[in-house]
């Protein structure tokens, strides 16, 4: 199996896009809480949560977790305001 | 539904480190909170089920109360509460659904790839430069990365899990996500001493 066009141009997006230093999954998801909190409130970004930020960018399994808990937790804001 | 004050963060910790009534109460509530929020954020996926949602929302309560210590107040308790059953929720769907999935299926022998055909949209010197990139970076593939690398990085471009992909090799997340980090800098780094700037690369695929 080669890799398709598409493949192709998702694999050098990657390279280009990738960094010296990276945050790994384990410490994203230690900053994801407050990382969705702050998205929600719409304050602005720490340096530390700037890494999640690009974190997510680039992991799609992180990026899937991140999606899926800020609809739970906006769900229960919801709950709440009723 | 109690009628009470919501918990701050540090009323929780007391709570579910208590005993008997105090605890279970705490517990309750917990349970309540992440059944609610799993249950309306997986109500659109449609891959899950309500005793999906419990068994997860179960298995999360053990793990929060086996690592109460782990949490560092960077975030109300409750987030952090529903991180963890997001997460635990997830890795069970990624299991499920890559479960009949081999590695070796996944991946593309380094020889051969990667392959690159013309595209409609592409000028005549566009595709001639995007064909020398990808030259270069199939010759920086077979040279620079290792049989795991190439492994790892076609079954993720290939849409396989970082989960999966480090289950099928023994390994973990974090590992896996060092062995890919540590192949894209050699490939970016090949790339530049091949004397492809980042714009060169942009400008060939737009």
């Amino acid at each position: 199996m080669a890799l398709r066009p598409e493949q192709v141009k998702a694999l050098i997006a990657k390279v280009m896009d990738t960094r010296d230093q990276e945050m790994t999954c384990d410490a994203c998801m230690a900053d994801l809480a407050a990382f969705v909190e702050v998205q929600l409130t719409g304050k602005p970004l720490s340096a530390a949560l700037q890494a999640v930020h690009e974190h997510l960018e680039r992991c799609h399994d992180c990026a899937d977790e991140y999606h899926v808990l800020r609809q739970a937790l906006a769900a229960l804001a919801e709950d709440e305001g009723r | 539904m109690p009628m009470h004050a919501p918990r701050e963060n540090a009323s929780w910790i007391r709570d579910l480190r208590a005993c008997g009534p105090v605890q279970a109460e705490a517990i309750t509530d917990l349970r309540g909170l992440l059944l609610r929020g799993l249950a309306k954020s997986f109500q659109a996926r449609g891959d899950t089920d309500q005793a999906f949602v419990e068994d997860v929302v179960q298995q999360a309560l053990v793990h929060i109360l086996d690592h109460l210590d782990q949490f560092q107040g960077r975030s109300r308790f409750t987030t952090w509460a529903m991180a963890i059953a997001v997460r635990l929720a997830m890795s069970a769907l990624r299991r499920k659904r890559w479960q009949d999935v081999s590695l070796e299926k996944m991946t593309a022998p380094s020889e051969g790839a990667p392959a690159w055909d013309t595209d409609d949209t592409t000028s005549p010197a566009q595709h001639a430069e995007q064909h020398a990139i990808v030259e270069t970076l199939s010759r920086l593939i077979h040279e620079t990365l290792t049989e795991k690398q190439w492994m790892a990085l076609t079954a993720e471009l290939s849409g396989m899990p970082l989960e999966e992909i480090a289950h099928r090799m023994g390994s973990n997340v974090n590992a896996v996500y060092k062995l890919l980090h540590d192949a894209r800098q050699r490939l970016k780094h090949g790339l530049a001493t091949a004397g492809y700037t980042a714009e060169d690369i942009r400008s060939a695929f737009p």
